[in-house]
């Protein structure tokens, strides 16, 4: 089979997958599981061969056109270059671990099968958008993705987080692909082509006359699938769904898609000074504002999607340094080890009963009842914590050192304003990431007090895909920085001293301070007894964590807080700590700006169909209503009355007639 | 004589039966009227037959032939009328024709008792009824 | 001859009566007596109308039908005349007594003779009879009926007629007469005749309001319908 054939394999098949899980996922549950994980297996070897036969050489494009569209053609093309080869191998991956994971995880799940043709569907999808070169096509994946992020965040809808979460998740994407979309009409009118190639064709000739709107139009759509600052807040909330669906969503699909999406056309980003100033800036308010925010969330889950959007702002910001490889390098290395997060996550949520730190702080031994969880999820919060040797760290040295390379001035591709942001930036925010990761370790596998339950052994299907996403999280960084090159744009990616002993010495800094917070509060946390766990712990992993979520607002008192004296977190913000719980207020904004005018004009609106748009209408009614009863007194049943009005009218037209005949 | 004469009478004695159709209850009435009205008609026939028979030399005299289909086919009309009338009395109790209202709006085609129904609309002449029979 | 020819005889005709003009009266004065016998007629008529007697109004449906009768004789018809007493004088008021009787009709004044469409229907019959009179008159004012020579509808004349030239009709009407007869036997016969032998109870007035439940009693006061029909 030739490259391109295998390449169109690689999404069909967990699209056909897809289709099969939701036509026979009633009928023949017993294929559910087989066709979730079968149709992905295979498209994750396929991507691999593609990667494979790619091997970092000249991009693979194909095209068909299936219709004439008018002005500007929408094709069906294929663009495979280094990074949509790798991405798509790493999108395979998660979504094959995921798969696997749910079958544990969702062990008795009455809509297993719906939300594994979900997953099948959310994957192709991605898979569909890393491929494609053709702007429209991947625009379907993009909404695919969107569609297929509110079935599966608002899996559990009984619960009324998970409904909001999976509406709001899905119209804060949309309030971003609004202006995706005029953007892409807007390149391609430029262009006159959708295609990715001829697009980076035209910017490389001056094609484009409004480079600046249109990146910005675009960025909103990135800014809203990618989670960035100010279209992050679904994010967090969508915690709401079930953990492998954080995984995949957080990993490889979705918030990836948006950087991938900038790193494909950067050259056109780069056409706009502006446009790398707003990405730079966006991306150090999101790492920052993130990292911050991560520091004070309760929810276990919580806490990593802050550190997601934050290593998202990462990716922006080497992207906003105008290095692709950079950003796509990081992409990777965090796909896995964000991947292993949280599917580490999602079994300690299920061996303690809640997603709650204060609660696991106050459990012992939590970390014996799930060996393979603390061993893979320390090294994936090392990784996290970009500590050398992990894959973080050199995936993180990269986007450093490309800033640190701007700074300096080696480059022209990108203002040395957006290079200082983001240097500074990243550099906070590496302290900070170190520290929420202490915590988030020491909170939950260093607690002390009651024991913790003990349900027997985690399933073996979630507990391999540990081990097997811990291997890239700690080799793929140190092996990959020097293969990587080859694949993407040939920009070195080997760490620089400046940066590497800067970073690491700051999120040091930051492991040590909490850990030190952490003796210092821990004291408190005997004498401030809090907790609640789930009322079936025996259930499968994701009944334990649906009930998990739907118990904490009413024991803590809100969806992402606590209010925990021991959290070291809370020392460490002081302040800043009850404000960085609710993300900054974020949402409070929204709701001010977006919300409430929305209700309002609803409001209006109904006023106005009810009271203005009716009342025309039933006055229109008066009339008819008044002639039928006026007719429907007529209607006496008394034949004479009737005989005598057609008699009347026969004399009536008689004597018309007479008149008319003899002319009078 | 004159042709006016003749034909001004069965116009008249045609007004007459038409007041009564529109005018009587009782439909054995109705049915005299209806008579008065076809009588009317005949005589047309017979007038104008006995003048185109000269005016015209009409041979035929189609006139006078129709009067007498007319007559029979009233005697017919008479008796099936008849019969109606004696079926709608039999199956009502009365055979006033103002009482016969089922086709009325607001006449519920179920109702066994729709006599009552009819005796109860708002018709003047159920008023003047019942101050009469009272 | 054609009807174009027979027009133009007519109006040479009538033109040349109205030429000799006349006048309104002949001198046999069959105008004179036409006009008695017509005002009887219609006096009689608007009496059959408004009585409040029924049987009154069929019998002053006689005097209206015999003075017809004396109309078409006089209008040389007289064996229309003879029909006209024998079938309208003779059976059809009778079949009408006949029905008064059997619909239990009041003898002596009946104070519910008129609707209450009387206004209507007077105004109506009014407009009617004004416009019929002013068109009848307009058009035949001047047109003159010669009644003298051989008589027009004898008998004999009538009868050549009819079964030279009117045969087919003839007969065609002796079927409806036929499917006629067979409709009112069966419109008249009682519904299920004989069928309930305790139907003999007391007989109520007609229209009295049956309070048995459906059902049961429906067949009941059917046949007590009925025979109040029939008596």
């Amino acid at each position: 089979m030739t490259t391109t054939t295998l390449a169109v394999l690689v999404p069909l098949l967990p699209f056909l997958g897809a289709l099969a899980g939701l036509l026979l996922g009633r009928t023949a549950p017993g294929f559910a599981r087989p066709l979730a994980v079968l149709p992905t297996l295979a498209s994750l070897a396929l991507a691999a061969t593609v990667a494979a036969r790619q091997g970092g050489g000249p991009p693979v494009d194909a095209a068909t056109e299936l219709t004439p569209t008018g002005s500007v053609p929408i094709e069906l093309a294929l663009h495979i270059d280094g990074f949509a080869a790798l991405t798509a191998v790493v999108v395979g991956t998660v979504a094959t671990c995921v798969q696997i994971y749910s079958t544990g995880y969702l062990r008795d799940d009455p809509r297993y099968s719906s939300y594994a043709a979900l997953v099948s569907l959310f994957t192709s999808a991605m898979l569909l958008v890393v491929y494609t070169g053709d702007l429209m096509v991947l625009l379907v994946g993009w909404e695919v993705m969107g569609i297929c992020s509110y079935f599966l965040v608002g899996h559990y809808w009984e619960t009324p987080e998970a409904r909001a979460a999976s509406l709001k998740a899905f119209l804060v994407t949309k309030l971003g692909d609004v202006p995706f979309l005029i953007g892409l009409f807007a390149l391609a009118a430029d262009a006159g082509s959708f295609r990715i190639t001829r697009i980076l064709g035209a910017v490389a000739h001056g094609g484009i006359d409004h480079p600046t709107l249109i990146a910005l139009l675009l960025l909103a759509g990135v800014a809203g699938k990618s989670a960035q600052f100010p279209l992050h807040t679904w994010l967090p909330d969508a915690m709401a769904g079930p953990t492998p669906v954080s995984a995949l969503i957080h990993a490889a699909t979705m918030v990836a898609a948006g950087v991938y999406f900038v790193a494909r056309l950067l050259p056109l980003f780069e056409a706009s000074q502006a446009a790398m100033t707003v990405l730079a800036v966006m991306a150090a308010v999101t790492m920052t504002g993130s990292a911050l925010a991560a520091l004070a969330q309760d929810d276990i889950k919580r806490v990593l999607a802050y550190s997601t959007i934050g290593q998202l702002g990462y990716m922006t910001g080497a992207l906003a340094v105008a290095d692709r490889g950079a950003a796509v390098f990081h992409l990777l290395s965090h796909g896995a080890f964000k991947a292993l997060l949280f599917l580490a996550a999602g079994v300690i949520i299920h061996a303690a009963g809640t997603n709650s730190l204060a609660a696991m702080s106050r459990m012992s031994h939590l970390r014996d009842r799930v060996p393979d969880a603390y061993w893979t999820m320390t090294v994936a919060l090392l990784a996290l914590a970009a500590i050398p040797p992990f894959s973080g760290f050199f995936s993180k040295e990269a986007v450093l050192g490309v800033a640190e390379h701007v700074v300096t001035g080696h480059t022209e591709h990108a203002p040395a304003a957006a290079g200082w942001i983001v240097l500074l930036a990243g550099l906070l925010t590496a302290l900070l990431t170190a520290a929420y990761a202490t915590r988030l370790w020491l909170l939950a596998f260093r607690g002390r007090g009651t024991e913790a339950p003990d349900h027997g052994r985690q399933p073996l299907t979630m507990t391999t895909v540990l081990w097997v996403l811990a291997v890239p999280s700690l080799a793929f960084g140190g092996f990959a920085f020097r293969v990587l090159p080859d694949w993407f744009d040939g920009h070195d990616l080997t760490p620089t001293l400046t940066t590497s002993v800067l970073g690491t010495g700051v999120a040091l800094v930051g492991g040590i301070v909490t850990y030190a917070t952490w003796r210092h509060t821990t004291a408190h946390a005997a004498r401030v007894p809090l907790g609640a766990v789930a009322a079936h712990p025996e259930g499968d992993a994701g009944q334990v964590e649906a009930e998990a979520i739907a118990s904490h607002a009413p024991a803590y008192g809100d969806v992402a807080y606590a209010a925990d004296p021991s959290d070291p977190g809370r020392l460490l913000l002081g302040r800043l700590h009850r404000h960085a719980a609710v993300g900054f207020h974020l949402d409070a904004v929204y709701s001010a700006l977006f919300v409430r005018p929305v209700r309002a004009g609803a409001s209006i609106v109904r006023f106005l169909d009810r009271e203005v748009v009716d009342t025309y209408v039933r006055g229109a009614g008066i009339l008819p209503r008044w002639l039928g009863a006026a007719v429907r007194r007529a209607q006496t049943g008394n034949l004479q009355t009737y005989v005598s009005a057609l008699l009347a009218g026969t004399v009536v037209l008689a004597v018309a007639a007479v008149l008319v005949a003899t002319g009078a | 004589m004159h042709l006016a004469y003749p034909a001004v009478l069965a116009a008249l004695l045609f007004c007459t039966g038409l007041y009564g159709v529109l005018a009587r209850r009782n439909a054995i009435l109705v049915l005299m009227s209806v008579e008065l009205m076809l009588n009317a008609v005949n005589l047309n026939l017979v007038a104008f037959d006995a003048w185109l028979s000269r005016a015209a030399e009409d041979t035929l005299h189609s006139g006078q032939a129709l009067a007498l289909f007319t007559i029979a086919v009233a005697a017919a009309e008479i008796g099936i009328g008849l019969a109606i009338v004696l079926a709608v009395y039999r199956n009502r109790g009365t055979s006033d024709i103002d009482r016969l209202r089922d086709t009325a709006e607001g006449h519920d085609p179920d109702d066994p008792d729709s006599d009552a129904t009819g005796r109860a609309l708002p018709a003047p002449a159920a008023g003047e009824k019942a101050e009469a029979t009272a | 001859m054609s009807t174009a020819a027979t027009a133009g005889a007519l109006t040479a005709g009538t033109l040349r009566r109205a030429a000799e003009s006349p006048g309104f009266l002949s001198p046999t004065g069959v105008e004179i007596t036409f006009l008695l016998v017509g005002l009887v007629t219609l006096g009689a008529a608007v009496v059959t109308v408004t009585t409040r007697q029924l049987v009154h109004a069929a019998l002053w449906l006689v005097v209206a039908l015999g003075g017809l009768a004396i109309e078409y004789l006089l209008l040389t018809a007289e064996f229309i005349a003879w029909v006209q007493v024998l079938i309208y004088v003779g059976s059809v008021v009778v079949l009408l007594l006949f029905g008064l009787m059997l619909t239990r009709a009041p003898i002596g004044r009946s104070p519910d003779a008129d609707s209450g469409n009387r206004p209507v229907a007077l105004a109506v019959a009014v407009v009617a009879a004004g416009a019929l009179v002013w068109v009848v008159v307009d058009a035949f004012r001047t047109t003159w009926i010669d009644l003298d020579g051989a008589p027009s509808g004898t008998t004999e004349v009538t009868g050549a007629s009819l079964f030279q030239h009117w045969v087919l009709p003839f007969e065609a009407l002796s079927v409806l007469l036929l499917a006629a007869l067979v409709g009112a036997i069966v419109l008249s016969r009682k519904a299920n005749a004989g069928s309930e032998p305790g139907a003999s109870g007391e007989p109520g007035a007609p229209g009295v309001k049956d309070t048995a439940p459906p059902g049961t009693a429906t067949g009941v006061t059917r046949a007590r319908r009925d025979q109040e029909g029939d008596r």
